[in-house]
Parts: C-alpha cells; sequence; structure tokens
C-alpha cells in the first residue's frame, strides 16, 4: 500500500502529477497527457470533447470494421504497457469472433499494484475518457458486449472519477446502445479488486472478477479464447488502451514516427522515477529514453547520494547497474541485458542501500502476494525469506547463498504457473549476480551488519524488524 | 495414436492424453501430486517436470510440466535428464516444507502418495531449517478425520469434491502459503461421496475415520475382491481384515462399474459385519419367549432336520441380499414350488419388468462409465444419488461433459481440467428429472418437475408421444404437463446419445412402463440411447433373474396354515411388509429357521438361527443393475482367530441341511459346485459360472496372495491361543490364499485383485499400474459378466395403466424416499451410518400441513397405516414438518427406513404429538 502522500490542500489527499508543463505536452507529441491540466484537475467531459475528445470512436464507428482497427493498431505495434510488452494487436487478432461465438469482454487491467509504478493512476484520475474512448475502440475491434475495469482497491479516487465519467459517457450517447448512431452497443462498469498483486495477472484477474479466487489460468486457451465466463475476453493495461484513440485519428506511420529512431517500438510511454531523487513523478516521453535521460528529468539523485543499482520498471523487473543507464527504455533493449522494462518507472537505489534487507522487502512483499496455487512460489519464495532474514541478521548459514540461487533458478519462466515467481526470481537472481558479496556478509556473523552504510539505514528499517 | 520418444526410446500412445497420462500409461514413472487419473490436469503442484525438445536436432530443451503438454505425435522427452530431475527434488523439498513428517503416527503411512513420490525423487536431506507453520483440524463428521498440518496443498480435495462430486460445503481459503482447505465451520461434511477424499488426498490430510477406530496398516491387511453389499450398482471394494474384523473399504478400480470412487455407504457401512450382536454359533430357542441356548454344528443340523422333517411343507424364503449361490440352495431344497425370493409383491412386479425392458425396449443398458458418455438424460421417477449412489456420480460426469465437447470445438484438451470448467461454466448436457422432492442432481439440471407417483407416469407416457407419435397418447393431460412433455421430447431427441433413468424406488409399474416406452420411442427414432433402470439391493437383479414367488405369497401360505415350517435367507421380513402381517405369518409355522449374520427382529423370533456368513466371510456371486454377474470372496476365515465361531455361506448351511432332509450324507459342496447347480438350474443366470476364476486359477503356478509382502505378525497372530502356530486356513473355494505367499504382482494382466500395491505405488494411484491405460480398463479385463442383453425385434407400445386406483380422503398417502443414509438394511446397522441419518423429516404440501395445523418445522406423530386390509396403530416418533412449495398433495413423503414394511402409497394417520409429557 502507498503510503505516501504529496501536494495541496488536503495533505492526506494524495494527486499524482504529471511533472511536463502544459506548454511541453502537445497533442502531436503527447498523444496520451496532453489533455491534462496544469492544475491536475479532472478533464471531464465538456473539457475533453473540447479537446477532441471521442473523435477516434467517431471515426472508427463510422470508417473501420473491427478488422481495419486491429490492422492499425498491429500496424502501429502498440506493445502492451502493462510490463509484458506484447503486441495489442497481435492479441487482439487472435480474439475469437464471428460465427456463432457469443460476444465476450473487454477488460482495463487497472489492478496497478507493481510496486513503484504509479502511472495509470495518473491516466484514471484526470482524464478518464480517454480510457472509457480507448476501451470503445478496443471493444468495437474484438466485438466486446460489455468491458469492465478491473480496478485496484485503493485507487479509490480513481473509482470515483471513472464512475462519474461513465455516467457522463452514457449520457452524452458514448457508451450504450447505438454508440453515436453507428448500431454498436457496449458498456463499462467499473469493479474494484480487494487488493491482491496476483490480480494483475490477467487470468487470475478473469478469475477475481467472476468471484472466483485469484488464482490465474493455465494458457493456453488464452482469453482471447475463453475468457471472462468463458466468453472471448481481451485484457488490456489502462495506458495501452490510452494509446489507441491517438493510433486510430493520427495512425500507425504517425506513432511509429513518435520514438524517432530511438528504438524499435514506437509511440510514447508514460515513465516515472521514485526513489531518492529529487523529483520523483511521471513523464510523458518518447518511447526509447535512455535510463539517463529519465534520471535526469528527475533531477538525479538527491545531494550526497550515488546511484548503485535500478531497477527498471517494477520490482519484478532485474536491477541493472549504473552502466547500463544509456541504454533506451525499451522492451528488447532492456531485456537483451537480463531485465525487463516492465512498468517503465525506474526504481533508484542509492549507494548506502543494503541489498540484503531492500530483498528481503522486496521478496516479503512477493512471499505474501502468491495466490498458492503453484509449488514454487507458494513455498518457495517464503523460504527465500526467511533466509533473507537470517542473512539480513547475519545468521545466515553456509550454503544459504547457493540454496537462493537455486530457489531464484527454481522460480524461473515456465517452471512456475504465472509471471509472479519469476517476477520474484528476476530481481533476486540479478542482486545475488551483482552484489553477491552483500550477501556473503550475512553469513556466520551473528553480530554482524550487512545493511551497508549502518546509521542511514537502520533509521529506515522497520523497527519490528524480528 | 501418437509416436513419442521419451529417454531416447519411441512409444506408441494415445495422443490424446498429455504426456504424463501417456508416460504413466506406458508403465514409465513420473511423479505427481495434482493430476488425478479422473480429474484431468491443473498444473499446480510443478512436480511432473520433464525436459522437452523442440525436434530431434534441439539438444537444449525446456523443462515443461508433463502433465499440462499434449502427447502430440513426435514429441521428444527426457524423464531422465539431470536438471529436471533437480527441478523434482526441489518440488517435494518446497511440499515437505511444513509437512510434519509424521509418518510413524500417521494413518496415511504406508498408503501414501507423499511417501512413494519422496522416494521416487530421492528426496531424503532436510535443509528447511525454519519453524513450520501449524493448523488446526475440523471436526467433518463420522467419516473423515481431518490433519491439515500434512496438507501439501495439491487442491485435489476440492476439485474432487466441488467439481467431480457437486459438493458445496468444503473449500480452499486463504493464500500464499496459508492455504487452508476445510469448512468454513466444522461440521460433517454433506457429500455423499466425502469417503472418496481418503484416496484423492495424496497424503493425510483426510482420512477414514472408522478405520482410525480400529486402525491397522494398509500392509497388515488381509484382503480380497469384493462387491459392495450396500446397494445395486455393484461397486468393486477391497475390504481389509486384522483379527477377524473389517477395518476398512476402499475402492477395488473396475474400468466400468466404479473406477476410482465409492459412496459413503459403500465406505462406510461396513461396520455390521463387526457388530458383536452377530449370531457366531447356532442358536435354539426351544419356546417363544425362552432364552436361546447355542448349539454345536451338528446337533443344530440334527435338530433343525428333524424339526423340518415333521413339517407337511416348508416354504424357503430367499433374499435379494444373498449371493446367488445361497438362494439357489435354499430354492433347491423346499423346491422351486415353495420358494419365495423374499421380495414384497410390487417390488418383484417392477424388478420382473425391469428385466424385461432391459431385453425389450430397444435401448442397452450401458454401464456406470458408459452412462458418462450419454448427453440427454430424463431420470423418471427416482433420485439416483440416493438409491444408488454410485450412478448419481456417473450422471453428474454425464451432464458435465458438455464441457468437454465445447472445448473440443475450440482445441482444448479434455484433461485440461480448469480450463475446459472455464470454457462451460454452468452450459450442461440437458438433464431432466421428475421426483418429488429435491435432489442432489438438481443444480445441474435442466428442472426437477415435482409430482406424485402417478403423475410421473403420465409425464413419461406423454414424453414417449412426443417423440413418437406412434405411442398411445395420454388422455386428460393439463396443458403445462403437455408442454413439459414437449420440452423433454424435444431435448432427448436432439442428442446424439439420449439416457433414460427410472427404478424401482416409487415401487411404481406405471413408471417403468412410461420409462419403457420413452425408451421406446427413442429408439423407434433411431436413437443411440441406453435405459438405466435401479434396482434396491445388491442381487434384487440377480434373484429376479432366478424367479420365485412373492414374500406376500410365502406369509399367505403360512398365515393361511399351507405351510407349517420356514426357513428364511438372510432376509429382515420386517423391513419389507407391515409387522402385523409378517408376525401372524410366522407365528402360524411350527419351525422358523433363519439364517443371517445380523440379529434381525425376523432372526430374533426364530426357533433356530444359523450363523450366516456376510461378504466379509463369505464368497458368492451377484448381479448388479446392468445384469452384470460379478462374484466376491471371502476375505478371511473367521474361525482362525476365533475358533469357537462357526459362521459359514449360507449356501453350505442349506446344502447340508438338504442332504440331511433327504437322509442321506452331504456330499461335497464347494463354491464352484454352488455356482455351477445355480447356473445350472436357472438359464438366465448360465453366465454366471465364467463371473470369475474358479479356484485352480493360478498365475506361474501361484494362488493369489490375499496378503501384501509385508504382512506382519502372522505367526503371533494367535498367540494368545496357542503359541504354536498352526497352518493358515486352506481355501478351496477360490484361488487366493491366506497368505502373503502367492500372486500379488501387476505385471501379469489379472481381473482379480484383492489389493493394488506396485513397486514403489503403495498408495490407490497404483491401480494405474493395473490398467491398460491410466483410468481406462484392467489389463485383464474388467470383472463381472453381463446376463441380460437386449433381444432383438419390434414391440408394440403398452397402454398407459396407472395404478393408484382410488384416493383414499381419510388421510395422507405415504411416498417413501430412498435415502443414502439409512434407507438400506444393513449399512443402517454401521455406527458411522447411523449418525449420519438425517432426523426424520415428513415432507408435506402446504395445503396438507395446513389441514393438519402444522408449519414447516413443526412436529407430528404418525398415529397409523393403513395398507389394503392392514392396519397398523403407532405410537411413533415425532416427525418435523418439511413443507416443501412444490411436493405433491396429498402426499406424505418419510425417508425409507424410517418406518420399516411401510409400503408405498399406504395411507397414514398424522397427527400432533400429544404435548405435556416428553
Amino acid at each position: 500500500m502507498s503510503g505516501s502522500t504529496s501536494g495541496q490542500g488536503n495533505p492526506l489527499r494524495y494527486h499524482s502529477r504529471i511533472r511536463q508543463s502544459g506548454t511541453e505536452r502537445q497533442p502531436e507529441t503527447h498523444p496520451l497527457t496532453w489533455r491534462l491540466r496544469d492544475d491536475g484537475e479532472v478533464v471531464w467531459l465538456g473539457e475533453y470533447l473540447d479537446k477532441d475528445g471521442y473523435q477516434s470512436v467517431r471515426r472508427a464507428l463510422a470508417e473501420s470494421d473491427p478488422q481495419g482497427i486491429i490492422t492499425v493498431v498491429k500496424d502501429a505495434n502498440v506493445r502492451g504497457r502493462g510490463g509484458a510488452g506484447f503486441s495489442a494487436g497481435v492479441k487482439w487478432s487472435l480474439t475469437l469472433q464471428g460465427g456463432d461465438m457469443p460476444r465476450g469482454y473487454l477488460i482495463c487491467n487497472a489492478d496497478e499494484m507493481e510496486p513503484g509504478t504509479f502511472k495509470d493512476r495518473l491516466l484514471m484520475e484526470q482524464q478518464p475518457h480517454l480510457l472509457i474512448e480507448g476501451m470503445i475502440l478496443g471493444a468495437r475491434a474484438n466485438n466486446a458486449r460489455q468491458g469492465y475495469i478491473f480496478l485496484r482497491g485503493e485507487y479509490v479516487e480513481a473509482a470515483r472519477v471513472l464512475n462519474r465519467a461513465i455516467d457522463e459517457a452514457r449520457e452524452a450517447g458514448w457508451l450504450g446502445p447505438d454508440i453515436d448512431g453507428s448500431g454498436f452497443d457496449f458498456d463499462i462498469a467499473v469493479h474494484t479488486g480487494a487488493g491482491r498483486y496476483i490480480c494483475g495477472e490477467e487470468t487470475a484477474l478473469i478469475n477475481a472478477l467472476e468471484g472466483k479466487r485469484a488464482n490465474p489460468r493455465a494458457k493456453p486457451p488464452f482469453p482471447g479464447q475463453s475468457g471472462a465466463w468463458g466468453r472471448p475476453t481481451v485484457v488490456n493495461n489502462v495506458e495501452t488502451l490510452c494509446n489507441i484513440p491517438a493510433v486510430i485519428l493520427h495512425g500507425a506511420d504517425w506513432y511509429q514516427n513518435l520514438s524517432g529512431n530511438r528504438t524499435g517500438d514506437g509511440g510514447t510511454k508514460l515513465y516515472g522515477v521514485s526513489g531518492p531523487v529529487a523529483e520523483p513523478g511521471l513523464w510523458e516521453l518518447p518511447m526509447g529514453v535512455t535510463g539517463a535521460e529519465l534520471l535526469d528529468r528527475a533531477g538525479g539523485l538527491r545531494q550526497g547520494l550515488r546511484l548503485k543499482t535500478w531497477l527498471p520498471g517494477g520490482t519484478s523487473t532485474g536491477f541493472l547497474l549504473p552502466e547500463h543507464l544509456e541504454l533506451p527504455l525499451d522492451f528488447d533493449s532492456i531485456a537483451n541485458v537480463g531485465s525487463r522494462l516492465g512498468t517503465g518507472l525506474m526504481m533508484a537505489v542509492p549507494e548506502d542501500r543494503g541489498m540484503v534487507s531492500l530483498m528481503r522487502n522486496l521478496e516479503e512483499f512477493f512471499a505474501r502476494e502468491s495466490c498458492g496455487w503453484c509449488t514454487p512460489c507458494r513455498d518457495g519464495l517464503p523460504w527465500v525469506v526467511k533466509l533473507l532474514r537470517d542473512l539480513e541478521k547475519g545468521q545466515g548459514q553456509a550454503g544459504d547463498i547457493e540454496l537462493l540461487d537455486k530457489l531464484a533458478a527454481d522460480c524461473g519462466p515456465g517452471l512456475t504457473f504465472c509471471a509472479l515467481a519469476p517476477g520474484a526470481a528476476m530481481p533476486l537472481e540479478t542482486a545475488l549476480r551483482h552484489f553477491r558479496q552483500e550477501f556473503e556478509q550475512g553469513i556466520g556473523k551473528v553480530s554482524g551488519d550487512t545493511r551497508g552504510v549502518p546509521d542511514r539505514v537502520a533509521a529506515d528499517a522497520p523497527a519490528n524488524n524480528r | 495414436m501418437a509416436t513419442i520418444h521419451v529417454d531416447g526410446k519411441t512409444y506408441e500412445v494415445n495422443g490424446a492424453h498429455n504426456l504424463l497420462q501417456a508416460c504413466l500409461s506406458l508403465g514409465l514413472d513420473i511423479p505427481y501430486f495434482c493430476w488425478h487419473p479422473a480429474m484431468g490436469s491443473v498444473g499446480a503442484c510443478r512436480q511432473c517436470a520433464v525436459r522437452q525438445y523442440k525436434d530431434k536436432d534441439d539438444n537444449k530443451g525446456v523443462l515443461v510440466m508433463s502433465c499440462m503438454t499434449p502427447a502430440a505425435d513426435q514429441t521428444r522427452i527426457d524423464i531422465d535428464d539431470e536438471e529436471a530431475r533437480a527441478f523434482r527434488a526441489s518440488v517435494v523439498e518446497w511440499l515437505m516444507i511444513n509437512h510434519p513428517h509424521d509418518c510413524p503416527v500417521c494413518e496415511e503411512g504406508g498408503h501414501c502418495h507423499l511417501q512413494d513420490m519422496t522416494v521416487m525423487t530421492g528426496h531424503d536431506r532436510r535443509r528447511y531449517r525454519f519453524n513450520k507453520r501449524t493448523r488446526r483440524n475440523q471436526y467433518l463428521g463420522p467419516f473423515i478425520a481431518h490433519e491439515m498440518n500434512r496438507c501439501i496443498t495439491c487442491y485435489r480435495c476440492v476439485r474432487f469434491y466441488n467439481d467431480y462430486a457437486g459438493g458445496t460445503d468444503l473449500g480452499a481459503f486463504g493464500a500464499r502459503d496459508n492455504i487452508y482447505f476445510g469448512r468454513y465451520a466444522e461440521g460433517a461434511l454433506e457429500s455423499p461421496f466425502s469417503g472418496n477424499l481418503t484416496e484423492v488426498c495424496p497424503t493425510g490430510v483426510f482420512t477414514d475415520q472408522s478405520h482410525s477406530d480400529h486402525y491397522t496398516r494398509k500392509w497388515d491387511l488381509q484382503y480380497a475382491p469384493g462387491i459392495c453389499h450396500q446397494c445395486a450398482v455393484g461397486c468393486n471394494i477391497s475390504p481389509g481384515e486384522r483379527y477377524g474384523e473389517i477395518r476398512r473399504i476402499e475402492n477395488r478400480y473396475h474400468g466400468e462399474v466404479n473406477s476410482h470412487f465409492l459412496c459413503d455407504r459403500g465406505r462406510f457401512g461396513y461396520g455390521y459385519v463387526n457388530r458383536a450382536d452377530r449370531p457366531r454359533v447356532p442358536e435354539w430357542t426351544e419356546r417363544p419367549g425362552q432364552e436361546a441356548v447355542t448349539l454345536g454344528v451338528d446337533p443344530a443340523l440334527e435338530r433343525i432336520t428333524g424339526a423340518l422333517r415333521q413339517a407337511r411343507r416348508i416354504i424357503g424364503i430367499g433374499s435379494p441380499r444373498a449371493s446367488l449361490e445361497s438362494n439357489h440352495q435354499l430354492l433347491a431344497m423346499v423346491g422351486p414350488e415353495n420358494f419365495s425370493t423374499g421380495i414384497e409383491s410390487r417390488e418383484q412386479a417392477c424388478l420382473a419388468m425391469m428385466n424385461r425392458l432391459q431385453e425389450t425396449s430397444g435401448l442397452p443398458t450401458p454401464t456406470p462409465r458408459e452412462i458418462e458418455r450419454h448427453d440427454a438424460i430424463l431420470v423418471l421417477g427416482e433420485d439416483p444419488v440416493q438409491s444408488a449412489a454410485r450412478l448419481g456420480l456417473n450422471l453428474r460426469q454425464a451432464v458435465l461433459s458438455r464441457r468437454e465437447e465445447l472445448a473440443e470445438q475450440i482445441g482444448v484438451p479434455a484433461w485440461n481440467a480448469e480450463a475446459v470448467k472455464t470454457l462451460g461454466q454452468d452450459r450442461y448436457h440437458p438433464l431432466h428429472i421428475v421426483w418429488p422432492a429435491p435432489t442432489e442432481l438438481d443444480s445441474v439440471a435442466v428442472a426437477r418437475h415435482a409430482l406424485a407417483p402417478d403423475d410421473i407416469a403420465r409425464l413419461g407416457f406423454a414424453v414417449a408421444h412426443a417423440i413418437d407419435p406412434a405411442a398411445p397418447p395420454v388422455d386428460g393431460l393439463d396443458p403445462a404437463s403437455q408442454e413439459r412433455a414437449g420440452e423433454i421430447a424435444v431435448s432427448l431427441l436432439k442428442a446424439a446419445r439420449p439416457l433414460v433413468v427410472s427404478g424401482g424406488s416409487l415401487a411404481s409399474e406405471a413408471i417403468l412402463e412410461a420409462a419403457g416406452a420413452v425408451a421406446r420411442a427413442l429408439s423407434r427414432r433411431a436413437a443411440q440411447g441406453g435405459l438405466v433402470l435401479i434396482r434396491r439391493e445388491a442381487n434384487s437383479t440377480g434373484l429376479s433373474l432366478m424367479g420365485g414367488q412373492t414374500l406376500d405369497w410365502a406369509l399367505d401360505e403360512l398365515s393361511e396354515g399351507r405351510a407349517d415350517a420356514v426357513v428364511v435367507l438372510e432376509n429382515d421380513l420386517y423391513q419389507r411388509l407391515p409387522a402385523d402381517r409378517v408376525e401372524q405369518a410366522l407365528a402360524r409355522a411350527n419351525t422358523r429357521v433363519v439364517l443371517d449374520h445380523q440379529r434381525t427382529r425376523t432372526a430374533e423370533g426364530a426357533d433356530f438361527i444359523l450363523p450366516a456368513a456376510s461378504f466379509a466371510e463369505g464368497s458368492g456371486t451377484l448381479v448388479n443393475l446392468e445384469g452384470r454377474a460379478q462374484r466376491f470372496f471371502r476375505v478371511f476365515e473367521p474361525a482362525y482367530l476365533r475358533p469357537e465361531t462357526r459362521i459359514h455361506e449360507s449356501w453350505r448351511w442349506l446344502h447340508t441341511l438338504a442332504a440331511g432332509l433327504r437322509g442321506e450324507a452331504p456330499g461335497d459342496i464347494s463354491l464352484d459346485l454352488a455356482t455351477r447347480a445355480c447356473a445350472g438350474a436357472h438359464p438366465g443366470l448360465a453366465g454366471i459360472v465364467d463371473a470369475a476364476p474358479g479356484p485352480d486359477y493360478r498365475i506361474e503356478g501361484l494362488r493369489l496372495a490375499r496378503e501384501p509382502q509385508r504382512y506382519s505378525g502372522r505367526t503371533a497372530m494367535r498367540a494368545n491361543l496357542d503359541v504354536n502356530e498352526p497352518r493358515p486356513p486352506q481355501d478351496t473355494d477360490t484361488p487366493f490364499a491366506y497368505s502373503m505367499e502367492g500372486y500379488s504382482g501387476f505385471d501379469r494382466p489379472r481381473q482379480q485383485i484383492p489389493f493394488a500395491w506396485a513397486p514403489g505405488w503403495n498408495s490407490p494411484q497404483a491401480w494405474n499400474k493395473f490398467t491398460d491405460e491410466v483410468g481406462g480398463h484392467l489389463r485383464g479385463g474388467d470383472p463381472g459378466i453381463r446376463l441380460i442383453r437386449p433381444q432383438p425385434g419390434h414391440r408394440e407400445y403398452p397402454d398407459p395403466v396407472f395404478d393408484d386406483g382410488a384416493t383414499d380422503s381419510s388421510g395422507l398417502r405415504a411416498l417413501v424416499l430412498p435415502r443414502v443414509f439409512g434407507g438400506e438394511e444393513t449399512s443402517a446397522r454401521a455406527e458411522p451410518v447411523r449418525q449420519r441419518m438425517t432426523a426424520p423429516v415428513v415432507i408435506l404440501a402446504r395445503p396438507d400441513a395446513e389441514a393438519l395445523g402444522v408449519r414447516d418445522g413443526d412436529s407430528l406423530t404418525l398415529l397409523g397405516v393403513r395398507e389394503g386390509d392392514s392396519l397398523m396403530l403407532f405410537g411413533g416418533p415425532d416427525i418435523t414438518v418439511s413443507e416443501q412449495e412444490d411436493w405433491p398433495p396429498g402426499w406424505a413423503g418419510l425417508p425409507a427406513g424410517l418406518l420399516p414394511g411401510l409400503g408405498q402409497g399406504a395411507t397414514l394417520t398424522l397427527g400432533k404429538p400429544t404435548g405435556g409429557e416428553s
């Protein structure tokens, strides 16, 4: 749960903010955020329509069939912004439709629970209609009859905003029967989750939506073949869906060119930085900016701190070193150095932060959030946590680090039922690789300290540190 | 078929299987937990990892879960791969993290899939040095003991209980490493199939509480192939004995009848065998009311022959819960003209009709396994879960199998269990139930039509007419019923394999005739359908094939003085006809001989009791409701451990008695001779000789061992009686030895398997070693032989006849509802089943309740019962009123077994309990 609060007015009320001014954010270059207000207030329907809102829906319903939409999205190569980077167009093209296939569902994955990630809430809290617009296009492309926004339970503000926006859109005829006179009908409901990380896994999300245990489902069959209530279902991330309207309006080439020649991936990305940096926050930047550029935007590390390592996109990605900052932040470049772009929200770790306690903290999260379905995740991760706790206290035993190596390897992709455990294994594996010495210091020194620079970190450590 | 390559060898396998199924079917060992042959794959435990290569040039490969990977043609895998082996060892290590390692005190020990898999993967050193998480356990009723600490979270229990068996009161709670399988609150598990959890659970979380009460390790039990005697399905069982007691009933795999599962009546209803009050030596009561004295075998036989020789005429009353051999010996002793089946007349008429319909309805009778392949079902006047529980499970699978068809359409294999469930949701094959009371299958049915017996028959005839206009119409049918009939007819006609299920529970020939008419109509429309007819007792079908007079006839012969002696075989007549009628008839006889293994009311009124063998001490043949003759074999010799007992099979007693009556020395008798005598005398039963191998059957020159190789304590077992160990009992009747010496392997195909064991496979999963493919058929063929075959030829429809005659306005009519616990005489004498019997309830329609001045939850007392001329007065127990909205007015629903001898349709006088004293 996010404890951080900031901003104006009620000090308990958090406002996500974009760090770019309105003058920088232009329609041609910032398709996701150009409509956002500098004052951080919600862009409601009237203002949204003034800013070309729902024009993509009007055009697509009038001019394109589902296949046409899919083709443009496929050509634009919109890659999934939830972290996996799978082509949205390809995903849509695999949805079963036509014939006697029942119309299924379009689900927006808004269960943003990846630690260090806070991009979707900005889009939902301040610009709900862009998501609705994207969902209508997705529904049209996939012949979905009903949309669901599966929203992280703690996002109460987003729930309030989305529900009001959906009412607005329905009243104005952008949702419901016969949208914009096209004969196409579609509506959206907001479903707030009860707060489990696993609900961000698309099939676990579907199970949760159905009211079942939030265990992932085996794939194949993919949701496009048999999803919610056994019907063809598409699950897309908030940011992915928010990319679609501009792609429809301006075309695949325009979208591709947004990133210039930085990367093969097109479009822009809502990047962010957290950690002890001067100005943590969010920026919409061309896909493929380098880590260094992004860190610059955030003003670098706070006074006196030096970057030790960083996570490129949430805690389920692998640790990278300062030397990797020159790489473009795109899916393939980051994958090539043994990590993942993930959500694209960088987490900076300073030199004075001990890796053992940091990993213990992360793995406690992953172990706690395991759904309990498959063995490596359910029983392997708690063992990782206990080993890390011992290492943290200097009570590690010979062989513990090799055991952690093996546990990380055994939780790798393909060995577990879903991607949760591999997501827990990747930071562990990379931390063990890059900072092995810190872990080794935790072996057999009962009174030792493994927390890097003691005075600073000890103050941060939880009091009940067992 | 598909060709796959495993560890460098090439095999032909079923391409519709996954790799785990395929490899296990080949006899290759891959460890697994969450997969189960009857429940498919879910990929949860990750234990069955193997290395799969893309093609023959790929030498890297990736680890895959064999249970989630299709056995596609040219798949190449290595089971014996270093990394795969290491990963599998890791999985067991994780599973054992919180396991209590309490094998020495765990009742699953020696029977435990987790033990087997741990040994198979070679995990033998513990590296986890932290505390284990511990659990509270729940009270789950008299059948199942709960020990959650042992759980390895394979999810099999909830998958069986909820998905397979339709239970609703067991769930998975919590998340991460804190998953709890139990009920939301303590209490008895409600499903009548809960006992299967003891075999489905791979370790000791769910164990057999009745076994626990007199626990013995699996390897210390003595077994024989048994047939469950608790209903007419004929499930194959492995009863296990130690120290002269049956200590546990386990499922014995039969590919066509019970597959992997039993019902709880069959599994936990064996306690009557162990009752202390069983007759164990012959007893003689010189004058009614006097104390019985015990007799030796010879004096008893002398006295009985002496008494019977005095008789002018002896009536023999057989029993549908006794073997064919015993019934035949009785028939042969008294002569066919003096033999009664011991079955009440309406039930007997129904049984005869069911045999006839099975031959002439035009539709064959599917085996229970085949039931699961039918795609539209009409249940007409039966409640299968209560009357033939195991069939209820088959019917449920048939209804659910729609999901597999839907899955196939989008290329999802049937074994991908969760995906199949997801896709199917609540789309089922149509099931139409016509039955007055709620049933366990209602939740998967299109509709249940609550009708009175005659209206059930009317609806059935109307369905037949709607299917085939040549079938006679039903006069005066109301439009609503007409519409229902049309809907059912359309649904059956649309199906490729429609199934009609009916039976004798309501003792209505009209209902059966109607079911037969529907079957005939379907067969005329060339449908590939089936007809299943449910009989009540273990050998109802067999006895009806043998034939004999009704019990009513026998009582009349006695009460009218046309006979003065009666020999009753394993039958409590008070369960079948009103007590006054039975009492009066028996009182007229001069000599009453009862052979039974239970001290029934009939036995207590006898002059002589001969202690008969139950299925535990005796062998014989039963015919189940498919018409399958199956042999059961004695598990142990009671006199070995209790030399004072004189228990013998009834056929053996009767053979000797008959010789005595003829004044001859008893000749040889053996199981084989008894079976052959029966087969030779009754053409319809000629096939029973081939139902099982004879006493000379040997494998590799060996008898078949009744005891596992590790059976311990044999030399000390009788040490309390005599320190010299006598020669073990010799079994000349069967091919089985009372010993661990003999064949007990799996590599030579055989049908008769007392217990399943294979090296490395101690749990019930060992059955996979005996089948042609996992979940398939025994490699030696499934036991038993079908006796009833459909006869070719066109037959006319019967004219609808309804049998409810004039309604009696003076009271409500009894509608006796079968029930799984308490509805069967012998299992109702077993303690755990007694505990699971529901409190007595009378179901009433609202107007009838109002007329009686009672509401739901109030109490009523049964004051009197009138059946024909017979009137009985009760001061019976208080019965709780249950008002049911759609219950047919004029009828009072009462659970079977509550009032023994109460006939369907009897007129009841109900009144409020006289208040004040309690």
